[in-house]
């Protein structure tokens, strides 16, 4: 197999590889985040989930919380992984989202926002 | 000289994962932009990329030992539940917090942000350490990409800060007490 290489800089040459895996990689974290962040306030907002999302009565419901969002990111990264493996996506787009996801994670982890929904 | 095991897990979970966890991340962030800028004053040779990879992976480890060990070890010992009738809450910490106005908040901000805003950390540090041993010095060629690594690497950071300062504070007015003793060194003079 050869490698396609690129020169960067002052003479530097490095392997030339679309960003593809890369940005399923970073899109994917993006929707780790935010999961923690939805399956989280969905456990807050209704006992039903919450007592759903109770996979182990000493950890109670943050153990299915969490177990949820790490699927979730995995099979996010999975998929995006599978379908970018050899493509090159529009980066931007792919950074705006997974930023605007990574906030969903930390605003909705914080509680006093659950007393706004 | 004593400790208990619940006691040695707790600075396990917080000196030896998390803190230790958060002691890494300046190097990484001047290492993975010493590899990833393009105009960086010096180029990684290959040993010291394969020594940036390592690194990386180990704070993905200690990562995500240090969430699974809080969440899974020390936090059943938070949350438990005295039996009627207990009126010294001492080792159940969280009926403690919650036990007094002065004190509540710290579990229900502290505790609960604690509690899940660490666990972005593993996601964003395993992505990061992926992208960077996939990549290597190649990520030169894309620049957004290598903004959204030195995004999520801040965004680990700051999420175990959050976590690990609470943790901190929580253990202050709230300790995790009980379990065996473990004698380390016998009575003194």
């Amino acid at each position: 197999m050869s490698v396609v290489q690129n020169q960067v800089g002052t003479g530097e040459t490095v392997d030339k590889i679309p960003n593809g895996p890369g940005a399923a990689a970073i899109l994917a974290a993006g929707v780790g985040c935010a999961a923690v962040g939805i399956v989280t306030l969905a456990s807050e907002l209704s006992d039903a989930v919450g007592n759903l999302l109770n996979f182990y009565n000493p950890v109670g419901a943050l153990s299915g919380k969490t177990t949820v969002a790490i699927i979730v990111w995995l099979i996010a990264w999975f998929v995006l992984a599978r379908l970018w493996a050899k493509e090159s996506v529009a980066m931007g787009t792919v950074n705006l989202v997974a930023f605007i996801l990574l906030g969903i994670g930390f605003v909705l982890t914080f509680p006093p926002v659950w007393t706004l929904f | 000289m004593e400790i208990t095991t619940h006691d040695l897990w707790t600075a396990l979970h917080g000196m030896g994962f998390g803190a230790l966890f958060m002691l890494a991340f300046t190097g990484a962030i001047v290492e993975l932009y010493r590899m990833s800028a393009p105009g960086a004053p010096s180029l990684m040779s290959a040993r010291e990329r394969t020594l940036l990879n390592f690194y990386l992976w180990a704070m993905v480890v200690l990562a995500w030992l240090t969430v699974f060990s809080g969440t899974y070890i020390i936090y059943p010992w938070y949350r438990a539940v005295p039996p009627a009738g207990v009126t010294d809450l001492a080792e159940y910490p969280r009926r403690l917090l919650l036990s007094s106005g002065r004190t509540s908040q710290w579990h229900n901000v502290g505790m609960e942000w604690k509690e899940h805003v660490a666990w972005l950390a593993p996601i964003a540090i395993t992505m990061v350490a992926y992208v960077a041993s996939k990549y290597s010095r190649a990520i030169v060629q894309h620049g957004r990409m290598r903004v959204a690594v030195l995004v999520f690497i801040v965004a680990a950071f700051v999420s175990t800060g959050i976590a690990g300062g609470f943790g901190a504070f929580l253990n202050k007015y709230a300790p995790i007490r009980g379990g065996d003793v473990i004698i380390l060194m016998g009575e003194g003079k």
